[in-house]
C-alpha cells in the first residue's frame, strides 16, 4: 500500500532546486540535530539510533546501531562514509550526494559524535563530478558555518572531515576493499576475520563504514527520536527507504518508501512511483535489490518491501535497486550484461572471482551469440557452485569478499526461471530476441 | 612467554597441538595434514589470494570455508580438511588455476616440477571444460636483464611481488589492472633492479618467471642435486647445487633457519656460471719464451718447488709469501698454512687482501650469531654496506628492524642500505672511527669539534651521539648487554687500525657486547681459522700460544711473526721478496693500492698462482696451477658468523684441475717433505685434533642430520647431542603429492626438511633419489651417518670424553683487547675531499665478469659527492672531473648523493677501468682528492 509517511531523506531535495547549499539547508532546519546531539551524551546519542532499528543502506542491511556497538575500544577511532556507489540501476546515493551533501555531513558528525571519532572520510565515487563538488562546497560551508572543526558549535567536540575522490573502481565500494584504497593502496578487500573494520579498519583502527544514505537518516533520527523512526515500517524493516527504480518502467526514478507497508508492485505500477510498465507489456521478471541479488518473478510481485520477507524468498533489498524486466527482455542477454559488469569489476585478488568471472562471462556471451551447448547450462552452475557452494542464500562463498557471490545470483536465476530459453538460443543458434 | 605453550585445535576430529599465532596451514602439516596450497610461503605474510587452502573452520554461524594459511589456530577450534565441501572448493580453486594457464608444459622450464603441474596430477579433473579463448599477454617479457616473465603462465598468488615488497624492499613489481586481466608488471621505465630477483623466481609456483642462466637450458627430470653453502660472500647462504649432464646449472636456496631464510642474492645464485666458463683454466701454466703455456702437472710443480727453493735458499723463509686463502675450503686453507707454515717456514701468510681487519680483531672479540645479531637489544652498526657486500644480512636485519624494531645505531662513512632504517645515524671521516666511538662512549673526554662556536649541525650530531649512548644504555650504567656489533672495515680507504681502535673501545666499554665480524670474501673466516694469517696458527691460537702443541703436532713452525699482505707486497716491491703465492687472489684488482701491487708483482722474482682464471695478477705469474672451483670439490666452509657447514661435489672440475689442499701436498711432496694429508676427510680429522677451536667438530656430528645448519665454533662446553633421524629421508609420512620429503616430524633442534612448494625444484631433483645431504663422497651418507642417527647418546658420551681430555692440553684461543688508540689521520684541508671506497656486488671481479648473465650489471665508476661540496667547487651534476691526488688523477663523471657526508667523495671500489685503487697510497692512512675542471 501507499502510505502517507512523509519522506526523510528526500524532504528537501523534494522540494528546493538549491537543497545542496547551506543557506537552504538551513533555513530548512540543518544542523539543529546536530546541536542536539552535541547536547546529549555520545551514548545517548547512539542509543536513539539503535531503538531506531536503522538497517545500513549500502547493501547489507546491518543495523547501524549495532555497528557502532562493536566497536573496539581505542583511543583512535575513524568513521568512514561509503559514497562509492557504482553498481549498475544503483543510483540512490548518486542523487543524496548531489541534492543534499549537508545532510550527509550531518548525519556523520552526530554519528562521529557518537561514536567517538575524530575523523572522517567521506568517500565518493570518482566519477561523481559534480557530487564530488557539491560535497566538497557543503564541507567548505561547514568549516566556516562552524559545523565541522574544532570545538563545534562551541561544544567542546572536534572533528575532521575529508572528502576522498574515488578512482574508478566498484570493488572499493567493498568497505574493505575502500578502506585500502583510503589508505592509498591497490583496492584488495580485506580477509575478514580478522580484518573486521570495527576491530582493525583503517591503519588498523577500529572503523566504522556507513553508507551515505544511512548518515542521511541520522539527522531526523535524532531531531525525532528512535522510536518514531522505528514507528515507521514493520518488524526489522524500519523507516523510510530510498529505491531506485529502473527497467522497463513508464518512469524510472528515486522513491522513498515507507519500509515493509509498500510492496513491489506498488512501487512499479504506482501513479506516484513508476507508472506501470509500458503499453501492452506484461512483468517478466524483477531484480528486488541490484544486480547481485536473485531475480524475482512475477508471482512475488505483492511481496512488500520488507527486508526479512525478501530474504525468505532467498533474495534481499540489497543496494535498493529495483529493476523491471518486461516480455520483450532477453534473460540470458540480462544475465550476461550483469556477469559482464562483475567480470570488469572484479578485482582480481582471489581465484574463483578473477578467473570464474571472466569464465562464466565468455560462456553466457557465446550461449547469447547462438554458439551455446546443452551443457553449458550445468557447467554454468557448477562453475557458480565453485565461487558460492550449494547456490544458497544466504551465499557462501569461496572468495575473499562479497563481490564474488554477487556474480551468481543473475546467472542461476536466469536459468531456473527461464531454462527454456536458453534452450532456444541453443537450438537455434541465436538470440530470439535480437 | 615459555616456547611449550600450546594450544590443542581439533583436526578432522582429533586434537592436534598448536602455537599461538601458528596457521591453520602450518599446525596441521606439523601434525601430518597436509593442506595444498599455492600463494602460502612460510618466510612471508599470508595474503589468502589463492583460496587453495580452504577448510571448514566453524564459527559462531556454523562451519564455513576459510583460508587455512590465514587464520590463526585457535584453542579448541574445530577444523575439517576432508569433507565434500572442501574437495569441491579445491577441486574447484585447481580448475580455475588452469582456465587461462597455457598448457605449454612441454616447453616449459617449470614441467616436471611445478607444483600446479603436480597438483593437478594428483588431484585435478582429466580433462578441461574450458571451451573459450584463454586470457592472452605478450610473452615473454623482461622485467630485468636477468629474469623474464610470462603473464599468461602467472597465477596471481602474489609471491613475486610479496617478495619485492616485503623481503627485499623493492616494490618494483606488482599488480596492475583488474578480474582476469590482473597481471604482474614493472613500472614502466623502472625495471626490476634488484639484487635479490632470483628469489622470486625460485619461490615461482609455476613457469611465469625464469631467469636468464637457467632458461630453457635444462629438464626437471634430468637434474641432479646436491646440498652445499654458497661461497660467493661470508655469510654462507645454504644452497642445493644442481646439475645437468656433469655441468652446474642452478642454485636454489635452501632455508636455513639461522642463516638464509631460503633466500639467495643474484650473485650468489648465479654465479655458477663462472664454474662452466671457457675462460677457465683447466691445464697447469709455466712460463716459456715470456708466454704462459700449458704443461703436465709434475712439470709445473717441479718448476713451482724450484722457484720457492730458490726464493728460500736466497731470502730464507720470509722471502715467501702467501696471499689470499678466502676462496678455499677449511681443508684446503689448512693444507695450505700446513705447507706455508711448516714446510716453507714463513708466517707471511694472509687470506686477506688489506681490506678487511686484523685476523687478532676477527677471532678474539666475543662472537655474535646472525641470530643473536637480529634480536639484539641494540645493533651498533660500523661495517660496510651490507646491501652491497652481504646482501642476506642485509635482508636478515632488515627483516629484523621492520617486523622485531631492532634499533640499529649506525657508524658511516656514507648511507648504506640500512641508513633509513637506523635509528640513529652518526657519519664520520675516514680515519676518525675511533673518534665518534669515543665520543659515542665518553660524550663529556670527547675532543673539541674545532675551534669555531658550536653550531645546529654540531648540536644535531650531539643528540644523536646522545641517543645512541640511550640506546646502547650507557646512560643507565649498561655493560652492553644483548648489544651486537655489526663490524667490518667500511672503506678501503680508511686505517684497519681505526676501527680495530674503535672496536676495542666499544669491547672495554661494553664487556658484554658481541661482534658479528661482516667480513669480505666468502670463506676468509674459515682460512683466519686455520692460519692463514701471519702470527696465527689453525684453530684461532697466536704463533706464541701454540708453538709447542703445533710444533708436536707438525714438525717445524716460523721463528717469528710474518708480514700482512701489504707488508708483503712492500717488501715485494723493495726487492725483498723471493716468491709470492697467489691463493686464488688478485692483488692488482683488490689490495687497495694498484700502484704498490704493481710494483711488488715487478719487483718479485717469481710468482706461483693458483687459480681458477687468468686475472690481472695470475697472468704475471711463472707458474698457474688451476684449481677445482665450487661444487667441484668436497669439504667444510666457515662463515661470518664461526659457523661451519659442509659443501658438496656435484660436477667433476674440468681438465686436470685439482682441489687445492691437494696442490699444496704435492707441492710439498715436491719440495720433498710430506704434509701427512691425503683426503678431505683425513685433513677434517687432523683440523679436529689440532686446532682448539674446532675440538669435537668430528666429520660425524658434521654430517648428521642435526648439524644441517652447520656447527658453531667453538662447540659449547655441553655435550653436542646427535639428534636420531626424525625426519630423514623415507622416515616421515609421505604425504605431499608426488615428493617424499615434507616438514612432517620435524622437531625443534632439527631443521625441517625442504619444503618443495616453499621451493619448487628443490623437491623435484629429491625426487630422483640424488642424495640431498651435503658432501661429496657418495658413500659418505651410509655407516658413519647410521650411527650418528641411531647411537646418539654413545656417539655424544664419546666425543665428549675424547673433547675433554684433548682440552686439557691444547693452546688457548686468542683474545683481542686493543690497541684502543687510533693511528692519527690529518685533518681534511679545505680544497680536499676524503675518499669513501666500499665493494659493489657487481664489479670487475674475475668470478663476476666471467658469468655472461653478471658481468653486464657491474656499473660504471662515478664520483659520489654530497650538493653542497658539488656547488662549492663549482662544479655540476653530471660534470666530468678530473680527480687528482699526490700520485695519481682521473676523470671520472661526479654524481650528487645526499647519501655521501660533506667533505667526503664516494667511488665504488674495483670498477671498470683505473678507479679507487689507482688513487689509494697505501702507506697513507687516508686518501684525500681535489676536484678539478677538465
Amino acid at each position: 500500500m501507499i502510505t502517507d509517511a512523509a519522506p526523510i531523506v528526500t524532504a528537501r531535495l523534494r522540494q528546493h532546486a538549491d537543497s545542496h547549499t547551506l543557506e537552504r539547508y538551513l533555513a530548512t532546519g540543518g544542523y539543529r540535530a546536530l546541536r542536539k546531539a552535541l547536547s546529549m551524551h555520545p551514548e545517548d546519542v547512539a542509543a536513539e539510533v539503535s531503538k531506531a532499528s536503522l538497517l545500513g543502506r549500502g547493501g547489507a542491511g546491518f543495523p547501524a546501531g549495532r555497528k557502532w556497538s562493536m566497536l573496539r575500544p581505542n583511543p583512535v577511532r575513524y568513521l568512514t562514509v561509503n559514497g562509492d556507489e557504482s553498481e549498475p540501476a544503483t543510483f540512490k546515493d548518486h542523487l543524496l550526494i548531489e541534492c543534499d551533501p549537508h545532510q550527509i555531513l550531518e548525519g556523520s558528525l552526530i554519528t562521529a559524535y557518537a561514536i567517538g571519532a575524530a575523523q572522517v572520510f567521506i568517500y565518493v565515487r570518482g566519477e561523481f563530478a559534480l557530487g564530488l563538488e557539491r560535497m566538497q562546497s557543503a564541507l567548505n560551508e561547514a568549516y566556516r558555518y562552524g559545523a565541522v572543526g574544532r570545538d563545534i558549535f562551541g561544544s567542546g567536540f572536534s572533528v575532521d572531515v575529508v572528502v576522498h575522490p574515488g578512482a574508478g573502481a566498484y570493488i572499493c565500494g567493498d568497505e574493505t576493499g575502500l578502506l585500502e584504497s583510503l589508505e592509498g593502496k591497490r583496492g584488495f578487500p580485506r580477509i575478514k576475520p580478522p580484518y573486521y573494520p570495527a576491530a582493525m579498519g583503517l591503519y588498523g583502527e577500529p572503523t566504522v563504514v556507513n553508507n551515505v544514505e544511512t548518515m542521511s537518516n541520522i539527522p531526523w533520527i535524532v531531531l525525532h527520536g528512535g522510536d518514531a523512526f522505528a514507528s515507521l515500517g514493520e518488524g526489522s524493516s524500519t523507516g523510510t527507504r530510498l529505491f531506485a527504480l529502473s527497467g522497463h518502467v513508464r518512469r524510472p526514478g528515486n522513491y522513498e518508501v515507507e519500509m515493509a507497508k509498500t510492496t513491489f508492485s506498488d512501487l512499479i505500477h504506482a501513479p506516484v512511483y513508476g507508472q506501470g510498465l509500458r503499453a501492452g507489456r506484461t512483468l517478466k521478471a524483477f531484480i528486488p535489490g541490484g544486480a547481485s541479488s536473485p531475480w524475482f518473478g512475477p508471482e512475488l510481485v505483492d511481496l512488500p518491501l520488507s527486508q526479512d520477507e525478501v530474504a525468505k524468498h532467498s533474495s534481499m533489498l540489497g543496494s535498493g535497486s529495483v529493476v523491471v524486466m518486461d516480455d520483450t527482455t532477453c534473460a540470458v542477454r540480462a544475465a550476461w550484461r550483469i556477469t559482464r559488469f562483475f567480470a570488469r569489476e572484479s578485482c582480481g585478488q582471489c581465484t574463483p572471482c578473477r578467473v570464474g568471472s571472466g569464465w562464466l562471462e565468455k560462456i553466457m556471451r557465446r550461449i547469447e551469440d547462438g554458439a551455446g551447448r546443452e551443457e553449458d547450462l550445468d557447467l554454468l552452475l557448477d562453475v557458480c557452485d565453485n565461487i558460492s557452494p550449494e547456490l544458497v542464500w544466504p551465499p557462501q562463498q569461496t572468495t575473499i569478499c562479497p563481490l564474488g557471490p554477487s556474480i551468481p545470483p543473475s546467472i542461476y536465476s536466469a536459468i531456473r526461471m527461464f531454462r527454456d530459453e536458453f534452450l532456444v538460443h541453443i537450438k537455434d543458434g541465436a538470440c530470439p530476441y535480437a | 612467554m615459555p616456547d611449550d605453550e600450546t594450544l590443542t585445535m581439533v583436526l578432522d576430529g582429533r586434537p592436534v597441538p598448536a602455537r599461538k599465532g601458528e596457521k591453520i596451514i602450518a599446525a596441521a602439516e606439523r601434525a601430518g595434514t597436509y593442506i595444498p596450497r599455492f600463494c602460502y610461503h612460510p618466510r612471508m605474510r599470508p595474503v589468502g589470494m589463492c583460496r587453495m587452502c580452504l577448510v571448514e573452520v566453524k564459527g559462531p554461524r556454523g562451519f564455513s570455508l576459510q583460508p587455512a594459511c590465514f587464520m590463526d589456530a585457535a584453542d579448541g577450534m574445530e577444523v575439517v580438511t576432508t569433507s565434500d565441501k572442501v574437495k569441491k572448493a579445491q577441486d574447484g580453486i585447481l580448475e580455475f588455476l588452469l582456465v587461462n594457464h597455457p598448457l605449454d608444459c612441454p616447453v616449459c622450464d617449470k614441467g616436471g616440477e611445478c607444483p600446479l603441474q603436480d597438483q593437478t596430477m594428483t588431484w585435478g579433473p582429466g580433462e578441461s571444460r574450458l571451451v573459450e579463448e584463454k586470457v592472452h599477454f605478450a610473452k615473454p617479457i623482461w622485467i630485468s636483464s636477468l629474469v623474464a616473465l610470462d603473464r599468461e603462465r602467472c597465477i596471481q598468488c602474489d609471491r613475486c611481488t610479496r617478495f619485492a615488497t616485503e623481503v627485499a624492499g623493492e616494490a618494483l613489481i606488482n599488480f596492475i589492472s583488474r578480474g582476469d586481466h590482473l597481471e604482474v608488471n614493472t613500472f614502466p621505465e623502472l625495471p626490476f633492479d634488484s639484487y635479490f630477483s632470483g628469489n622470486t623466481v625460485q619461490i615461482c609456483p609455476v613457469g611465469a618467471l625464469t631467469a636468464t642462466p637457467y632458461r630453457f637450458k635444462a629438464r626437471p627430470w634430468d637434474l641432479e642435486q646436491c646440498e652445499s653453502t654458497c661461497t660467493s660472500c661470508a655469510v654462507g647462504c645454504r644452497v642445493a647445487v644442481q646439475s645437468s649432464s656433469d655441468r652446474v646449472i642452478r642454485y636454489l636456496g635452501v632455508d636455513s633457519d639461522p642463516v638464509n631464510h631460503g633466500w639467495l642474492c643474484d650473485k650468489g645464485r648465479f654465479d655458477f656460471e663462472a664454474n662452466n666458463s671457457e675462460d677457465r683454466v683447466i691445464h697447469p701454466l709455466l712460463r716459456k719464451d715470456q708466454e704462459l703455456q700449458e704443461v703436465t702437472w709434475s712439470r709445473a710443480l717441479a718448476a713451482a718447488a724450484q722457484g720457492l727453493r730458490r726464493a728460500l735458499d736466497r731470502y730464507g723463509p720470509s722471502g715467501v709469501g702467501v696471499i689470499g686463502g678466502a676462496r678455499l675450503t677449511n681443508e684446503d686453507a689448512y693444507a695450505w698454512a700446513k705447507l706455508a707454515k711448516s714446510v716453507l717456514r714463513t708466517d707471511s701468510v694472509d687470506a686477506q687482501l688489506g681490506d678487511g681487519l686484523p685476523a687478532e680483531v676477527v677471532l678474539g672479540l666475543p662472537r655474535a650469531t646472525i641470530d643473536q645479531a637480529c634480536s639484539a637489544r641494540a645493533l651498533v652498526l660500523l661495517a660496510p654496506d651490507l646491501h652491497e657486500e652481504l646482501p642476506i644480512l642485509h635482508l636478515r636485519l632488515r627483516q629484523a628492524v621492520l617486523d622485531g624494531g631492532l634499533p640499529v645505531v649506525e657508524l658511516a662513512p656514507a648511507a648504506s642500505g640500512l641508513s633509513h632504517l637506523a635509528r640513529v645515524s652518526l657519519p664520520y671521516r675516514p680515519g676518525e672511527a675511533a673518534d665518534l666511538v669515543q665520543q659515542v662512549l665518553s660524550p663529556h673526554r670527547a675532543r673539541s669539534a674545532g675551534p669555531s662556536a658550536p653550531t645546529d649541525a654540531d648540536a644535531a650530531a650531539r643528540q644523536a651521539r646522545e641517543r645512541a649512548r640511550q640506546l646502547l644504555g650507557l646512560d643507565q650504567g649498561g655493560r652492553g648487554e644483548g648489544v651486537v656489533v655489526v663490524l667490518g672495515r667500511p672503506s678501503l680507504a680508511e686505517p684497519a687500525d681505526s676501527i680495530a681502535a674503535a672496536a676495542a673501545a666499544l669491547a672495554q666499554a661494553l664487556p658484554e657486547a658481541r661482534f658479528l665480524p661482516a667480513l669480505r670474501r666468502a670463506n676468509v673466516h674459515g682460512a683466519l681459522d686455520m692460519g692463514l694469517a701471519p702470527g696465527l696458527l689453525p684453530g684461532r691460537v697466536t704463533l706464541e700460544e701454540g708453538r709447542d702443541w703445533f710444533t708436536r703436532g707438525w714438525g717445524t713452525l716460523p721463528d717469528s711473526r710474518g708480514q700482512e699482505t701489504a707488508g708483503m707486497l712492500a717488501a715485494a716491491a723493495e726487492g725483498r721478496m723471493g716468491a709470492l703465492v697467489l691463493l686464488g687472489a688478485d692483488p692488482l684488482a683488490d689490495f687497495p693500492d694498484r700502484r704498490l701491487a704493481r710494483r711488488a708483482l715487478d719487483g718479485v722474482e717469481f710468482v706461483v698462482a693458483v687459480d681458477a682464471f687468468l686475472n690481472g695478477s695470475s697472468r704475471r705469474a711463472d707458474v698457474v696451477l688451476p684449481a677445482a672451483m665450487y661444487a667441484e670439490r668436497p669439504g667444510t666452509t666457515t662463515n661470518l658468523e664461526g659457523r661451519i657447514t659442509r659443501l658438496g661435489q656435484k660436477v667433476v672440475a674440468p681438465g686436470t684441475c685439482r682441489p687445492d689442499w691437494m696442490i699444496a701436498a704435492e707441492l710439498a711432496a715436491a719440495l720433498g717433505a710430506d704434509l701427512g694429508l691425503e683426503s678431505v676427510e683425513e685433513i677434517w680429522d687432523e683440523i679436529e685434533r689440532l686446532a682448539p677451536s674446532h675440538a669435537g667438530i668430528t666429520r660425524v656430528l658434521l654430517a648428521s642430520r642435526s648439524s644441517r645448519d652447520g656447527l658453531l665454533a667453538p662447540l659449547p662446553r655441553v655435550p653436542v647431542r646427535i639428534q636420531p633421524g626424525v625426519g630423514r629421508p623415507g622416515g616421515g609420512p609421505a604425504v605431499h603429492p608426488g615428493t617424499t620429503d615434507t616438514g612432517v616430524g620435524a622437531t625443534q633442534g632439527v631443521p625441517a626438511p625442504i619444503d618443495p612448494m616453499a621451493t619448487p625444484g628443490i623437491g623435484s631433483a629429491e625426487r630422483h633419489g640424488v642424495p640431498n645431504v651435503a658432501g661429496a663422497p657418495e658413500d659418505w651418507s651410509t655407516e658413519e651417518e647410521r650411527e650418528a642417527w641411531e647411537g646418539p647418546d654413545r656417539e655424544a658420551r664419546a666425543e665428549e670424553a675424547r673433547r675433554q681430555e684433548d682440552v686439557a692440553s691444547r693452546p688457548s684461543p686468542l683474545t683481542y683487547s686493543g690497541p684502543t688508540v687510533a693511528p692519527d689521520v690529518p685533518r681534511v684541508d679545505g680544497y680536499g675531499l676524503r675518499l669513501v671506497t666500499g665493494r659493489v656486488l657487481y664489479d670487475q671481479g674475475t668470478l663476476v665478469q666471467a658469468c655472461p648473465s653478471l658481468a653486464p650489471l657491474a656499473p660504471g665508476p662515478r664520483l659520489r659527492v654530497n650538493r653542497y661540496d658539488l656547488d662549492r667547487l663549482g662544479r655540476a651534476p653530471g660534470d666530468r672531473v678530473r680527480v687528482v691526488t699526490p700520485g695519481a688523477s682521473l676523470v671520472l663523471e661526479a654524481v650528487v648523493d645526499p647519501g655521501i657526508p660533506r667533505g667526503s667523495a664516494a667511488l665504488a671500489f674495483n670498477l671498470e677501468g683505473e678507479g679507487a685503487a689507482d688513487l689509494i697510497d697505501a702507506t697513507k692512512p687516508v686518501t684525500d682528492v681535489r676536484l678539478e675542471t677538465i
